[in-house]
């Protein structure tokens, strides 16, 4: 057997070809005898072996003997086959064939078991355990361990969502090395010696005692813990791993599309692990992904369609009475209705939602963006993201000269981009460069190279980067805010190559669906009239709209002006629209106002009909990565009344008697499919002027701000273990800004008027104050975004150290 | 029987003020390092290689040799570590030594400095010898004032700073790899090979980690010469070393000697066993070759030849020299224990075998040395030996089961005691201890 030459670079692979219990196989060079063993199908038991990890040799349970190294001679002991590299000539003998390999695996494990509690019947990974799984297939059925077992006081908690039990650990060091090497937070180390060696909490970075395990990436130990010694507060004594029934699916947090897999009992998921997946999260998941699964099945979900009565109250009704109300209500407003569809959508629902807003409402208002933006992001969206298909992957960013994050927080914004930079960091291959106010502890650990920019002024330092061949750019969601930074992205130089990170599961999705004024599905551009036949064509229609829809902004004014008289709306929470209190106006302003939702939330407040959707876990889909790659994921939990947003679409549609062409999202994806990529010119690209920077007036300052991984968002609700490993909120600005704002160094900032943040010296252009944008205060609610410029005043003493 | 000694390291240790730069100049110290500044790097190495001159610290591994090993093509700085982490039980020839002329150390840092071409050279202390710590800063200072190190030394263009690094006090630290990574700043564990510490060593640069015995001895080397050197001791084992004998003996201490002699002939220079508590000579029952980690011999051994090859052929290990003399009122289990407790407590807990394997024989051991012990106790004493020597990640769970397997091997019967007879009964403690007051006189 031989691994081909990898098919990546496509580079030819120097093999080495050996032996191992007879068989003979070939290798790419620098492969470890371990790994190669699995190639012929051989498994040699392992603990602290693990595959994305840096070998050790701690365990000892993979000893094999080597009778020939490859010169002839042999080793005179067994050999640990986890840090051993495969020789050409080289002859292994596992267990299966060396009494030597054998025995010395029997007598490790038999060591292994000597201060192991043997609780496997209370300890949760009993059932899925690589200690108890090998301790019956390579151990002795017996111990003849009679003595005292060593024992340690338990759980410690490393942090509020992961618990150690000292006394199960095998220390195998798969934790602390995945903190150091994979995470970049090496919050935990392996602390005493001898049998008292034990996984402790290290110094935080600025040499305090004991601090918590603060890590967004803290859950992957628990899951590559070979035994039960971490487990998560979350999940502890929760099910055994012989009741859950297991999916492989897709995390709904971001737009990286990281495998899950979704272990549920009786109706409710118990847990997420990390799925494998080499070509995007590789064996890693962030906290969010793993922990914030709960929100679905908070109090506040919806079960039934409500319908508001004659007395203003919404009374539950049944599925065809509330899409007869719908289906009435939007007729009586159509051609003056916005679609606010969010962006959490798969591109099912979100080709759905596209064609119900061309066909069913034949209007192109329809903005799938729920932030703070503007028209200039619309046109690149459509000239330089739609209908690209699978761009940068990340693979190549693991493999590019430099990256550059223009308004973008990997380790926050998009997690599993994160652990790929570091890894390709680490490996001495890739650059990163960031264009940011400072440098964050994620650039940090990517040893980035800051460029520093005042919020708003980014476009200069674009500039100031001699871009390309080789060169990635990458660029966040904030990149709307500021003026003229997308147009001159959208005219880098030949070689380089972008991708636009957005946040949310469902943007990229949106955007090849079309759901923006500019856009219609597969990159057609609502201007070009051939695309809008075509498209017209493939629907049976007589025609989509051919006039540039209203975007947010515009609807919400309108809407709130009575120039939009109905609103449809879905998934978006009006906290995080660029103006609440005004999209609030809006809302109780517009005559007819229909929800397509989850939970209940401040749209319900104001509909006429709420229509309850599916979240991920109750439907299937495909959510559409940054990458552009799709991510199919099936259906974990068969609930019965549970239905997409495809499926209330096409309902109403028929109500109004404009039907789709579909009703399933299976038949919505033929659809999508069918229409296929528009294959006449692109949309024309943004074209913005930047804006002359100018200085905040006294006693003001430039915000910098993004979303921190862990935040208020509703998404994350019902996890209080999880929510309490959050970064605290502080604002961090230069000490000549605090001093020249008057706020003492050890204080608090009140910004915007009502905003009060714990005060950190950091290294930031003076004038610049970067606070997150929802831990605490959604700074959304006092209209504060990227680049905004607001008032700062001293606060009372900081109450936090 | 004094013309058996051979004092080279010891020569000056009497002297007054021995440890002083002046004492150190006046017995002829520093003319070897003035002889090496007018000798090409190559060529030191090569006088190393050729004078036949092991490594001291228990290994035996040939000196020269390992300093051919720093790679020439390497970007990095060259370091040069000393092993002076001597913490093994028994062990006392570094202690000494540098307590007593820590000069000899000092000089023979210059000289294999320049033959490896470092610039910067490492003393790793023993943390609990806060005495030699300061000793040796002392020394260290003084030969910055007298030129011998820092710029330009003796008109020469080496350049050379030391630093003394006091430990912290853990065992696992004189494995050379550990060392590196305490000297680091890390916790001292022992590292993977490869890489070799010769091309990454400290700080990931090429470093050549030696023994404070080895090192000492090259400026004698560079002063007298090869023939000089290997006119004493044997063939594959040549020059002379230190002899530490402990225990039971009428005059402990430092014997420095070439190698190949025997404990016989130690034994008749530091004045036989010590009577016995009843009057009569005290029998030899058995002794460490070099530390507790090389298995023990007996009185069949007495005239084994004390060389790398010799104590080898007798199923044991030169090791550091530690002659540690047991008469016949000791329980070799109670002893055993002793050491392996010793290994329990120091086992750095990396990897499994040794940090699993030495809690269980503890207990097994306690059992035993308490008369509590069970049938199958020595078949499995021997199988846990068996399941941690040659398994562990370094030599320190191999040297825990040296004491172990050969006390069994030449004693099994007391063993078998431990079965129904408690240690202290067969062979009552205060027999067998070596009282302060008793050693002094």
């Amino acid at each position: 057997m031989t691994i081909e030459a990898n098919h990546e670079t496509q580079a030819p692979v120097e093999l080495v070809t050996l032996t191992i219990d007879d068989v003979s196989v070939s290798v790419p060079k620098g492969t470890l005898v371990i790994r190669a063993a699995e190639v012929v199908g051989i498994e040699i038991p392992r603990f602290c072996d693990h595959p994305l990890l840096e070998p050790v040799g701690a365990c000892r349970q993979c000893l094999v003997d080597i009778p020939d190294a490859g010169n002839g001679r042999g080793f005179p002991k067994p050999q640990a086959s986890c840090t051993i590299e495969a020789a050409p000539g080289m002859v292994v003998r596992t267990h299966l064939t060396s009494d030597v390999a054998a025995t010395a695996q029997r007598g490790n494990m038999e060591f292994l078991l000597v201060n192991h509690p043997l609780d496997c019947p209370v300890c949760d990974k009993g059932g899925e355990c690589p200690l108890q799984n090998q301790a019956m297939s390579h151990g002795r059925g017996e111990s003849r361990f009679h003595e005292t077992k060593r024992t340690f006081a338990k759980p410690v908690p490393v942090s509020a969502q992961v618990l150690l039990d000292r006394e199960r650990c095998v220390l195998c060091a798969r934790c602390t090395r995945f903190s150091e090497q994979v995470a970049g937070d090496p919050f935990i180390a392996l602390v005493e010696r001898g049998a008292q060696q034990q996984v402790g909490i290290g110094p935080s970075s600025d040499g305090a005692e004991g601090a918590p395990f603060h890590s967004y990436f803290s859950g992957n130990t628990i899951q590559i813990c070979p035994v039960g010694a971490l487990t998560s507060a979350d999940y502890r004594f929760r099910s055994r791993p012989f009741d859950l029934v297991s999916v492989p699916s897709v995390a709904e947090h971001d737009a990286c599309g990281a495998a899950i897999r979704v272990d549920h009992r009786r109706g409710a998921v118990m847990r997420r692990l990390a799925g494998d997946d080499p070509e995007v999260n590789e064996e890693w998941i962030s906290d969010k992904d793993r922990f914030a699964f709960t929100w679905s099945r908070q109090d506040d979900r919806l079960r039934t369609p409500l319908v508001r009565d004659e007395n203003g109250d919404l009374q539950p009704t049944s599925w065809p009475g509330a899409l007869a109300v719908a289906g009435r209500l939007l007729e009586s407003v159509r051609g003056s209705v916005g679609v606010l569809p969010g962006g959490r959508l798969t591109l099912e629902d979100a080709h759905a939602w596209s064609a119900f807003a061309r066909v069913a409402l034949g209007t192109n208002d329809v903005d799938f963006r729920s932030r703070a933006t503007g028209p200039e992001e619309a046109d690149f969206l459509a000239s330089h993201v739609a209908g690209s298909g699978l761009g940068v992957t990340y693979d190549q960013l693991a493999r590019a000269r430099r990256v550059v994050l223009v308004a973008l927080e990997p380790e926050d914004e998009a997690a599993t981009i994160f652990l790929r930079l570091r890894k390709a960091v680490r490996a001495a291959k890739t650059q990163v460069v960031t264009i940011a106010s400072h440098l964050s502890r994620g650039s940090e650990k990517l040893g980035a190279t800051l460029v520093p920019a005042v919020p708003g002024q980014e476009v200069a330092a674009l500039a100031g980067l001699e871009l390309g061949a080789g060169d990635v750019v990458l660029v966040g969601e904030r990149a709307a805010l500021v003026p003229g930074l997308l147009s001159a992205l959208a005219t880098l130089g030949a070689g380089v190559r972008l991708a636009w990170v957005p946040r949310r599961a469902g943007d990229r999705a949106a955007v090849e669906a079309g759901l923006l004024p500019n856009l219609l599905p597969g990159a057609r551009p609502v201007a070009v009239a051939e695309a809008r036949a075509d498209l017209a064509a493939a629907w049976g229609v007589a025609g989509v709209p051919g006039v540039r829809g209203r975007d947010l902004a515009t609807i919400v004014d309108d809407a709130a002006d009575h120039a939009v008289l109905g609103l449809l709306v879905g998934g978006v929470e009006i906290a995080d629209l660029p103006d609440p209190a005004r999209a609030r106006a809006a809302l109780a302003a517009a005559p007819v106002v229909i929800s397509l939702e989850v939970r209940r939330s401040e749209v319900t407040e104001h509909a006429d009909v709420v229509l309850p959707v599916a979240p991920p876990v109750e439907k299937s889909g495909t959510f559409v990565t940054w990458e552009g790659r799709r991510r199919g994921f099936a259906t974990a939990l068969h609930e019965p009344g549970s239905v997409t947003d495809t499926r209330v679409l096409a309902g109403i549609a028929e109500e109004m008697g404009r039907p789709l062409t579909f009703r399933t999202p299976a038949d919505a994806l033929v659809d999508h499919d069918s229409i296929g990529r528009w294959d006449g010119a692109a949309a024309g690209g943004p074209s913005a002027a930047p804006t002359a920077p100018a200085g905040p007036p006294a006693g003001h300052v430039v915000i910098s701000t993004w979303r921190q991984l862990i935040d208020d968002g509703r998404g994350q609700e019902g996890q209080a273990e999880y929510s309490a490993t959050a970064r605290p909120a502080v604002a961090r600005a230069s000490a000549a800004t605090w001093s020249s704002l008057g706020v003492p160094e050890t204080g608090t900032v009140v910004l915007g008027g009502s905003a009060t943040f714990s005060v950190v010296v950091d290294d930031l252009p003076d004038g610049v104050v970067w606070v997150p944008g929802n831990n605490g205060v959604n700074l959304r609610e006092l209209g504060i975004g990227h680049g905004s410029v607001t008032t700062a005043t001293t606060g009372a003493e900081s109450t936090h150290e | 029987m004094t013309d058996v000694l051979t004092p080279v390291l010891s020569a000056g240790w009497a002297d007054d003020r021995a440890w002083t730069l002046d004492a150190y100049t006046r017995r002829g110290g520093y003319r070897a390092l003035a002889k090496a500044l007018t000798t090409t790097p190559a060529e030191l190495i090569d006088l190393v290689k050729e004078s036949g001159l092991r490594g001291r610290g228990g290994a035996g591994f040939p000196t020269g040799m390992k300093w051919s090993f720093i790679p020439k093509d390497n970007p990095n700085p060259t370091y040069l570590v000393v092993n002076a982490d001597e913490s093994e039980p028994g062990t006392c020839k570094d202690i000494p030594l540098m307590m007593a002329s820590p000069h000899t150390l000092v000089e023979g840092v210059i000289i294999a400095s320049r033959a490896i071409e470092a610039e910067r050279a490492f003393i790793y202390v023993r943390g609990e010898v806060l005495h030699v710590v300061r000793r040796l800063r002392a020394a260290v200072r003084e030969a910055y004032e007298a030129g011998h190190l820092g710029r330009d030394i003796g008109g020469s263009g080496m350049n050379l700073d030391v630093v003394v690094h006091a430990g912290a006090g853990a065992y696992i630290c004189g494995e050379e790899t550990a060392l590196l990574d305490s000297l680091e700043g890390r916790r001292g564990q022992p590292r993977l090979r490869p890489p070799f510490p010769a091309v990454a060593g400290l700080y990931a640069s090429p470093t050549v980690i030696n023994n404070v015995e080895s090192i000492a001895s090259v400026p004698a080397i560079v002063e007298h010469g090869i023939e000089w050197f290997g006119s004493m001791g044997t063939e594959k084992s040549k020059g002379f070393t230190l002899y530490s004998l402990s225990g039971h003996v009428k005059r402990p201490g430092q014997y420095e000697a070439p190698l190949g002699i025997t404990l016989r002939e130690l034994l008749e220079l530091g004045g036989g066993m010590r009577p016995s508590p009843d009057g009569t000579d005290a029998e030899l029952k058995f002794w460490t070759p070099g530390g507790s980690s090389t298995p023990i011999l007996t009185a069949e051994h007495l005239d084994v030849p004390l060389d790398y090859e010799g104590v080898g052929a007798a199923g044991s290990m030169l090791g550091t020299k530690a002659l540690q003399v047991f008469d016949q009122t000791t329980s070799v289990v109670r002893c055993v224990l002793r050491w392996t407790e010793f290994y329990k407590h120091e086992s750095c807990g990396k990897c499994t075998p040794c940090r699993e394997g030495t809690w269980w024989l503890v207990q097994v051991l306690r059992r035993l040395d308490s008369g509590q012990g069970r049938a199958g106790d020595i078949e499995l004493l021997q199988e846990l030996c068996g399941n941690i020597l040659g398994r562990s990640f370094c030599a320190l769970g191999d040297g825990a089961t040296s004491p172990i397997t050969s006390a069994i091997q030449y004693f099994r019967d007391e063993f078998e005691s431990g079965m129904h007879t408690p240690s202290a009964e067969l062979f009552p403690p205060v027999a067998s201890t070596l009282f302060a007051t008793e050693a002094t006189a």
